[in-house]
């Protein structure tokens, strides 16, 4: 066993017992509950779970993460003086945050539609409704990590961690409507397109919308995003655009760790 | 002369302007035990965790039993360290945070749990690290540090804490080691009590190191029978000398 699994043990374990990351699943378990229980139809509640997911997931994961990191920091010092690698001890860190955090959500939101029985078409929506929210933990708790690792002061890091949220979910989304206005009169089908694969909380959302049948109603835009989103291309840019936004913040997150002065 | 179980050369280490270490040479003799002092902000904290490659010197070198540590890991699982603050994952047991060091270090030290038993932490051990107080996590620290039977001991400030009979258990476990011809390293604001521990003397002032040496000699170029009033000493004649 190497340094990473050696630490994400011991972190995870601390990490699931913690009490938020509880709250977090226990909330997750009453909305999907309620929901079910109120529409009594597993289509409409993961419609409704759709904007719960997106908002929330990267909230949680990036303050989690940043708040949890920060308050680990003489931990990790103590830590860093065995005799372990600090690539390793990294990857270590940002696992043990991801999966616990992880763990939560898929139990959160699975267990209740378990419980109430699923179907086949709504099984794979809740399939793909679970990864599109493990992948954007993966995304924000890899942010989290680097803030917490590149910012020594804890409020400014706890800001830029709320900042970096309040960007990908509210400003980009403007800015987007922005130019849709601004260009009206032109076809930008395309360049939405490529604006929405700049964001992974877009990304996500427009991946999980098209499963609907709201879809329809996009008019061609929506269209285009069907075949893109249907053909391989597509998957492929996608994921490639996913994995872009995991890897570069744990890339510049190992090096800034690397080079850091406890 | 005997090879110095750590040799510090004219290490520099600035943070943001500011020179925090200026050029410090030290050697740190096996079987002995060495205090830094010196008043805050001398340097003390920076120069030890340099040692153990928590920070990373500007310039200069540092070799443990003449190999260079730069770019090594491995040199740590002959240290044991005992930070100033002790402060855990809340929810973790004592028990979990030893196994969890012992799978970090590997099999192959012989485990040294003499502290757990003369501090009576048993029964802590089995308890979430959150519910533990001050006092009981600083002796957790403790026995992490000694635990892996290091070579040499780094301890920042290791009695701040503890009540009087835990830290007079905790020196005289200092003083076993040292006996058993192991090295350590010993910061603390208590002069008293680093006159009870130290064979060698560091003295530290504004990122330099204008003394090391033994305590007997520094209490004789002073002129003073204790430490506290060698030191004493020591820091009015630098603002003598910088006053000049």
């Amino acid at each position: 066993m190497n340094t990473v699994a050696k630490v994400l043990k011991y972190q995870a374990r601390d990490a699931v017992r913690s009490r938020w990351l509880i709250a977090y699943a226990l909330f997750f378990m009453l909305i999907t509950d309620g929901l079910l229980r109120f529409s009594g139809d597993a289509m409409k509640t993961q419609l409704s779970l759709v904007s719960v997911v997106l908002f929330l997931v990267p909230l949680v994961s990036v303050v989690f993460g940043t708040v949890y990191l920060y308050n680990a920091r003489e931990f990790i010092e103590l830590l860093l003086a065995q005799p372990v690698n600090r690539r390793q001890m990294y990857g270590g860190l940002y696992l043990g945050l991801t999966l616990p955090l992880a763990l939560a959500f898929i139990l959160g939101l699975g267990a209740p539609f378990v419980l109430h029985g699923i179907d086949g078409s709504s099984g794979a929506t809740l399939v793909a409704l679970l990864v599109s929210g493990v992948v954007l933990t993966c995304v924000f708790s890899a942010i989290a990590t680097l803030i917490a690792v590149r910012c020594e002061d804890r409020l400014r890091g706890l800001g830029t961690a709320i900042g970096v949220w309040m960007l990908l979910t509210v400003v980009y989304d403007g800015f987007v409507l922005f130019v849709l206005a601004v260009f009206s009169n032109r076809p930008l089908e395309h360049v939405t397109l490529g604006l929405m694969m700049a964001n992974p909380i877009d990304i996500a959302r427009v991946a999980l919308l098209l499963r609907f049948d709201g879809a329809a109603m996009m008019g061609y835009t929506g269209a285009v995003f069907l075949r893109f989103f249907g053909g391989a291309e597509g998957v492929a840019i996608t994921t490639a655009a996913l994995a872009l936004w995991i890897a570069v913040p744990v890339t510049i997150g190992v090096r800034a760790f690397q080079r850091k002065d406890f | 002369m005997i090879e110095p179980l750590i040799r510090i050369e004219a290490l520099t280490k600035s943070f943001g302007g500011l020179n925090v270490l200026r050029a410090v040479d030290l050697a740190v003799r096996p079987g002995r035990v060495l205090a830094i002092v010196g008043p805050n902000g001398a340097g003390k904290t920076t120069l030890i965790k340099s040692v153990l490659g928590l920070i990373h010197p500007d310039g200069g070198s540092i070799a443990m039993a003449g190999m260079p540590i730069r770019g090594d890991d491995g040199y740590r699982s002959r240290i044991g360290y005992m930070p100033q603050i002790a402060r855990y994952p809340e929810n973790l047991t004592g028990a979990e945070l030893i196994a969890m060091l012992e799978d970090l270090r590997g099999p192959g030290a012989q485990l040294d749990e003499e502290l757990i038993d003369v501090f009576e932490l048993r029964p802590s051990l089995a308890k979430p690290l959150r519910v533990l107080s001050g006092g009981t996590r600083q002796k957790v620290n403790a026995v992490l540090a000694f635990l892996f039977t290091p070579e040499l001991l780094v301890l920042d400030e290791p009695t701040a804490g503890l009540d009087p009979l835990s830290s007079s258990l905790l020196k005289d476990r200092i003083l076993s080691v040292r006996g058993h011809g192991r090295t350590v390293i010993v910061t603390s604001h208590i002069m008293n009590e680093l006159e009870e521990l130290a064979d060698d003397v560091a003295f530290m002032l504004e990122g330099q190191a204008p003394f090391v040496g033994t305590l007997d000699e520094l209490k004789r170029i002073t002129s003073q029978s204790t430490l506290e009033r060698a030191i004493a000493t020591m820091m009015r004649r630098s603002r003598i000398e910088e006053a000049a």
